[in-house]
């Protein structure tokens, strides 16, 4: 069951301004039937102020799809066509609360019934220069087409690639699979097996797609459970040579959330310098870790725990 | 009809039987025991294990209890079953399935193809969901490892003739497996006097708590198995056995014998009460798979011009769960795979609508579904740039993308 907004679901369950409009003077009509949208925007659009005075939709679709068509009408009633030109398919999903990634194609559904809408009463041609695809990175909502575009356009050869260019596949990893299967499609077609060409990353000429600096991004990412224990326990490890040196030693306990307890053993137990030791070992871990923890003895770990 | 609403969505999932239930909660916390010990706790769950495998040795009409082998479901014991039999063949390097066939065995095959150089006969089906039976002959040839193919569909409930393809299969050499996760409990079945070499279920279709299944394996089949470690299943199947799952799933199959006449009689009218009614009262729709040879409980309906999902939500409004074959309920951008394969046009396939019945409907439901079902039809289509106001489709050809 999608987890759709309360908004999501009131333009859905009480839709506004469906149905056919007759005297409208500007209609857009853009769908893709294999993803089981079409969308009818019909506009009354004053010739003289260029004021859309009335907006109303026919949708063949999902709950999400009809929901953005309620939004999207209610959104350009009373704004001028240049004013409605500038409504992008996020906004309509951020007027509905968000929409789930699979869905996000609704939005951008009701985007292009308006610009088709609004060339329709310019008298102008509209092209339709959108596709999409399976969605294949459910974190960053980028589907199959859009990396083939950008596997082709910047000769991509590796996943990390793909990555870097597109995000996919960046967050969760589950669809590292289908990423290399995309790849592996697009390589065979094109055959471009092949070594590379050098690509300037300046020069990428899709805006929708900007290369990532490759640390920068993977940097930030949250530790896991156990990738923040192996780097405590590393740092550790590197910390007992120095101690030992003293005829000491260290040994880690316990790890409770920000709360790391250690025993000091050897020549460090009731050593005078032993507060000066936990300090050195807190400031490592802090260093190690990127996060502000606390050192504590062992003697201090809750009874029971 | 139960306090959350009316339940018309068996073949996702059914309902665990009270009595099932009952069946199980001792094995929770009196008889906890590890089956492998050699002491009283284990013993009294052995038995009651071993009492499980001969209730679903009768429901599938086994020659022996040991040919049941415990599984966690039906993808455990598709992939089991696949894999087991590419192993004990390793010089056949084909396999023939369907291309209706559930995900769990068509995304392995595709795997099996892609990654290892299997090759796989996908056969197709016609407009009503029968299985072209000239490719079925033609693909069939002593490469073939394995033959999978579905007892009854899903999402149509329709049945193929398991019997004849089995033989068709036997005849090359090939071993039969047959995934009849829908099938069990609402189709009486004979195995013992059967071709079929390996048969999947699943507790969940049945009345059974979910993560629970099991595997035909007939007897004298080389099998290898998938899960390796303990001696549990006569090695078929390691892992300690799940213990209340498997009783219940033994209490499900006893319950299951017991309704298959009312399943195959009162259910299947209900179904066609139901289906009737709604053909009736609402225009362009209709029926797919073949109504003349299906699952009792099965109905599903594609209505034109609108799409599934928004007919699945203002079904649940009305507290009725059904379930659709349109893209949107699934995340992909494609209708069903088995509606596409039987060529049901796109306006109709993401119309496509399954109710499925169970022992525990009633009429009275039934009522209500068929006074709730043609208003949001009607709704939906006052929304649809296809339908005009006069009732009838209307030219629309939008700009595809």
């Amino acid at each position: 069951m999608w987890n759709y907004t309360d908004k999501v679901k009131e333009h859905f369950f009480n839709p506004k301004n469906a149905g056919a409009l007759d005297e409208a003077n500007a209609v857009g009509e853009v769908g893709s039937i294999t993803c089981g949208d079409a969308l009818k925007l019909m506009m009354k659009v004053n010739p003289d102020s260029q004021v859309i005075e009335d907006a109303k939709f026919q949708t063949f679709g999902c709950g999400s799809a009809i929901a953005s068509s309620s939004a999207l009408t209610e959104m350009i009633i009373g704004k001028t066509v240049d004013e409605a030109l500038a409504v992008t398919n996020r906004d309509i999903a951020e007027y509905l609360g968000g929409l789930p990634p699979e869905k996000m194609h609704c939005s951008v559904m009701g985007a292009e019934a308006l610009r088709a809408a609004i060339a329709n009463f310019k008298g102008e041609e509209w092209v339709d220069d959108h596709e999409e695809g399976e969605l294949v990175c459910k974190c960053f909502g980028i589907d199959a087409a859009m990396i083939e575009r950008a596997v082709t356009v910047n000769s991509l050869t590796t996943l990390e690639e793909v990555t870097h260019y597109t995000k996919a596949g960046g967050s969760c990893q589950t669809c590292h699979e289908k990423i290399e299967e995309v790849l592996e499609a697009v390589l065979a077609k094109t055959g471009a097996l092949a070594p590379p060409k050098p690509h300037a990353p300046g020069t990428v000429g899709l805006d929708a797609i900007k290369p990532l600096a490759p640390k920068a991004e993977a940097a930030p990412a949250k530790l896991t459970n156990v990738q923040r224990m192996q780097k405590i326990m590393v740092a550790i490890e590197e910390l007992r040579p120095q101690i030992q040196r003293d005829g000491g030693d260290v040994e880690l306990v316990d790890i409770d959330g920000k709360d790391i307890y250690v025993r000091l053993t050897g020549a460090c137990s009731g050593c005078s310098q032993s507060a000066g030791t936990m300090m050195g070992v807190q400031a490592k871990l802090v260093e190690a870790l990127g996060e502000f923890v606390r050192v504590k003895p062992a003697s201090l770990l809750p009874v029971g725990a | 009809m139960t306090a959350q609403g009316i339940y018309l969505d068996n073949n996702a999932t059914t309902r665990v039987d009270p009595e099932v239930l009952a069946e199980m909660l001792p094995l929770f916390t009196e008889q906890f025991g590890n089956p492998s010990s050699m002491h009283g706790f284990g013993a009294a769950v052995g038995g009651k294990i071993e009492w499980a495998r001969k209730q679903v040795q009768a429901l599938l009409g086994a020659a022996h209890d040991s040919e049941i082998v415990f599984t966690s479901g039906g993808t455990e014991s598709d992939n089991t079953a696949i894999l087991s039999v590419l192993e004990a063949y390793p010089k056949k390097k084909s396999i023939v399935t369907s291309v209706v066939e559930h995900p769990a065995v068509l995304a392995l095959c595709d795997y099996l193809e892609k990654k290892r150089g299997y090759t796989v006969h996908r056969i197709g089906v016609d407009n009503r969901g029968n299985l072209d039976l000239d490719a079925y002959k033609a693909a069939l040839s002593p490469d073939v490892a394995i033959v999978s193919i579905m007892w009854a569909n899903n999402e149509t409930g329709t049945i193929f003739p398991i019997e004849e393809l089995a033989q068709l299969a036997k005849a090359v050499g090939a071993v039969f497996h047959t995934d009849a996760v829908q099938a069990v409990g609402k189709i009486p079945m004979t195995l013992a006097n059967s071709a079929v070499d390996m048969l999947s279920l699943s507790g969940h279709k049945l009345h059974a708590p979910k993560g629970i299944g099991a595997l035909y394996v007939k007897r004298g089949l080389r099998f290898r198995p998938m899960l390796r470690g303990g001696h549990q299943e006569r090695s078929r199947r390691a892992g300690t056995e799940n213990a209340p799952g498997i009783v219940g799933l033994g209490a499900a199959a006893q319950l299951a014998l017991l309704h298959m006449t009312d399943e195959n009689t009162r259910v299947k009218a209900l179904r066609d009460k139901l289906e009737q009614a709604i053909l009736a009262a609402v225009p362009n729709c209709f029926v797919t798979g073949n109504p003349a040879n299906r699952l009792p409980n099965t109905c599903n309906v594609a209505f034109e011009y609108i799409e599934g999902e928004a007919i699945l939500l203002l079904l649940n409004e009305a507290g009725i769960a059904a379930s659709s074959g349109s893209a949107c309920t699934s995340g992909s951008l494609e209708p069903s795979h088995v509606m596409r394969a039987m060529g049901v046009p796109y306006t109709a396939a993401h119309g496509a609508t399954r109710f499925s019945l169970s022992r525990e409907t009633t009429e009275e439901e039934i009522d209500r579904v068929i006074a709730v079902v043609p208003g949001i039809i009607a709704k939906l289509r006052s929304l649809s740039p296809y339908w005009s106001q006069a009732g009838a489709p209307k030219e629309f050809a939008p700009v595809y993308s």
